[in-house]
């Protein structure tokens, strides 16, 4: 039989929802076109946008190594993608990726373990507060002379950008507690296991999916500009932004901000369902 | 005859950063087999905090509990079944998934035929893929009887679970609750702290004085059954109701005098 706890059975002062409830719609302004006159509206201002640009460009006669003009760019990315790109953005996307998933692993990890008692949180909080605000690029170069030219120095980088993201909010998800909910599941007989993950997992999860996707964007980032500081041998879209830029080659730029761009849009688009399948009971 | 549970002496202190709170004076209670009682108190009387000692949900500074006449030390969730202030659901559940929960936890096969069942009673069947957010405060507190019924617990303990309720709802609940309790004939105790739905359902009601919760007076309702809502506008039902508003508010002191 279980032993007795002292709990609070007080349901006058609620506590759910400790750090209030995770708007979805607050998170940002964007959410799914509801009609055609939306999406409509959506690509009428991009091509405003676009062909814009492209005539403000020409009627200034900005030089391209200035600013690219959008058209020229596009058809470089366009023609040239399979031939240079697509490899760089793998390499990008390797780096980004393992890093990413060894990051968030411990972070999460971390973060269930260390809410279980609230003296390690004291106690560990500063350290993660100081690695998130660590621009995480700077290691790069230093870990660069110790581990050689391949793909580790990067991936490491982008654990140690994205692993305190994902911590610090998980470990805001793991915090919330809702007495009421966790009785219930104990007056079924359920273990302390059981009550992780039927109560404490799914109350945190909204919160451990926004620091999924900070953590991702922190990680991508992080990828690219490490490689604008020391890439490794086989390039990457951040050592191609040096590349280019050193060359005053804007067309090529502008095609690697574009792909890099596209990059960042899509794991927003991805969270945003991601959000919608698992956190939307919340909102 | 060995009552279902019996309370001896139960007292709780909470210790807390002003001071410690007297929430429960030696409170002691037979509840027979079968029997619905109500336990009617004003708010921060010590109710929910009898109640979860009933579940072994928390422990009792002093005194015991004894459910078949073995001391409660821990949830007995094969036994007793919990029903909680507000409907209590799991907001990232649909309802047939609520329903389910108990099931998963004691890691039995769901009785299907048993939820269909209940969930025909209580008028849920067309919403069983609906998430809590979508259904009213009377259907959500309908789902959360629904979960507890279907693990068939020999007692059913229920706090305050349609405080929140207007009064029709409320009505409609109470006369549910009856119906279902008449097939399944469990020992229930029912917390309120409302005076005329605790005279409407119990067979005895047993008034608790303000803080520190102590036991003012036991009235026994001898309403006839099945009960309907015009009893309430018997001049008997509305004596009763004044005469127990008179020792809630007095916490019973006036009435011992006179007796
Ligand atoms: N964990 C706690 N710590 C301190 N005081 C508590 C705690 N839980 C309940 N109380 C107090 O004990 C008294 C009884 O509470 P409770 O059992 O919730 O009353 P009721 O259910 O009758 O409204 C109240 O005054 C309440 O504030
Ligand atoms: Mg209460």
């Amino acid at each position: 039989m279980s032993e007795l706890r002292d709990e609070i059975p007080s349901f006058e002062k609620r506590t759910t929802a400790d750090h209030g409830p995770i708007d979805w719609t607050g998170l940002t302004s964007i959410r799914g076109a509801r009609s055609t006159m939306e999406v409509g509206s959506i690509i009428a201002l991009f091509a405003l946008v676009f062909f814009g640009l492209e005539l403000i460009l020409r009627w200034t006669n900005t030089p391209t190594y200035v600013f690219p003009k959008p058209i020229a760019v596009v058809r470089t990315l366009a023609n040239e993608f399979t031939a240079v790109y697509a490899h760089h953005l793998w390499v990008t996307m390797y780096e980004f990726l393992a890093g990413y998933a060894i990051g968030s692993a411990v972070g999460l990890l971390l973060a269930a373990l260390i809410t279980q008692k609230p003296f390690a949180e004291k106690v560990i909080a500063p350290y993660v507060l100081i690695m998130v605000t660590t621009p995480m690029i700077a290691f790069v170069p230093f870990l660069r002379l110790k581990m050689g030219f391949g793909s580790w120095p990067l991936i490491i980088a982008v654990a140690l950008a994205a692993g305190p993201m994902v911590m610090i909010n998980s470990a805001t998800g793991f915090r919330r507690t809702d007495l009421a909910k966790i009785a219930l599941a104990r007056s079924y007989g359920a273990s302390t296991f059981q009550i992780f993950r039927k109560i404490r997992f799914p109350l945190a999860l909204p919160m451990i999916i926004v620091g999924f996707m900070v953590g991702s964007i922190f990680g991508l980032l992080t990828a690219v500009g490490g490689e604008m500081v020391a890439a490794s041998e086989s390039g990457g879209l951040g050592e191609r932004l040096v590349y280019y830029s050193s060359l005053a080659r804007m067309d090529e730029f502008g095609a690697v901000i574009l792909i890099i761009a596209a990059l960042g849009v899509s794991i927003y688009v991805l969270f945003y369902f991601v959000g919608k399948r698992w956190a939307s009971w919340e909102a | 005859m060995e009552p279902k549970l019996r309370i001896e002496g139960a007292s709780k202190i909470y210790a807390t950063k002003s001071g410690a709170v007297h929430a429960l004076e030696d409170f002691s209670l037979d509840v027979h087999e079968g029997e619905l009682v109500c336990i009617l108190g004003p708010s921060g009387c010590g109710k929910t905090t009898l109640l979860w000692a009933l579940s072994g949900l928390h422990a009792l500074s002093s005194g015991r509990i004894l459910l078949d006449g073995t001391p409660v030390v821990g949830p007995r969730p094969k036994e007793i079944g919990m029903i909680f202030q507000d409907a209590n659901l799991l907001p990232w559940r649909n309802l047939r998934q609520n329903i389910e929960f108990p099931f998963e936890i004691k890691k039995r096969p769901v009785d299907g035929q048993r939820i269909d069942a209940l969930l025909g009673e209580t008028g849920l069947r067309d919403f069983v893929g609906s998430m809590p957010r979508e259904l009213s405060g009377g259907m959500q507190q309908r789902a959360s009887i629904v979960r507890a019924l279907a693990q068939n617990p020999g007692v059913l303990l229920m706090d305050e679970p349609f405080g929140a309720l207007d009064a029709f709802t409320r009505d409609e609940m109470n006369l549910l609750l009856m119906r279902l309790w008449s097939e399944s004939g469990q020992t229930i105790v029912f917390v309120t702290h409302n005076i005329s739905e605790a005279i409407f359902l119990a067979d005895r009601v047993v008034v608790m004085t303000p803080r520190p919760g102590r036991l003012a007076r036991v009235y026994e309702i001898d309403l006839p059954r099945p009960r309907t809502v015009e009893m309430m506008f018997e001049s008997g039902f509305i004596e009763l109701v004044q005469d127990m508003k008179r020792v809630v508010e007095t916490g019973g002191r006036d009435l011992l005098e006179v007796e």
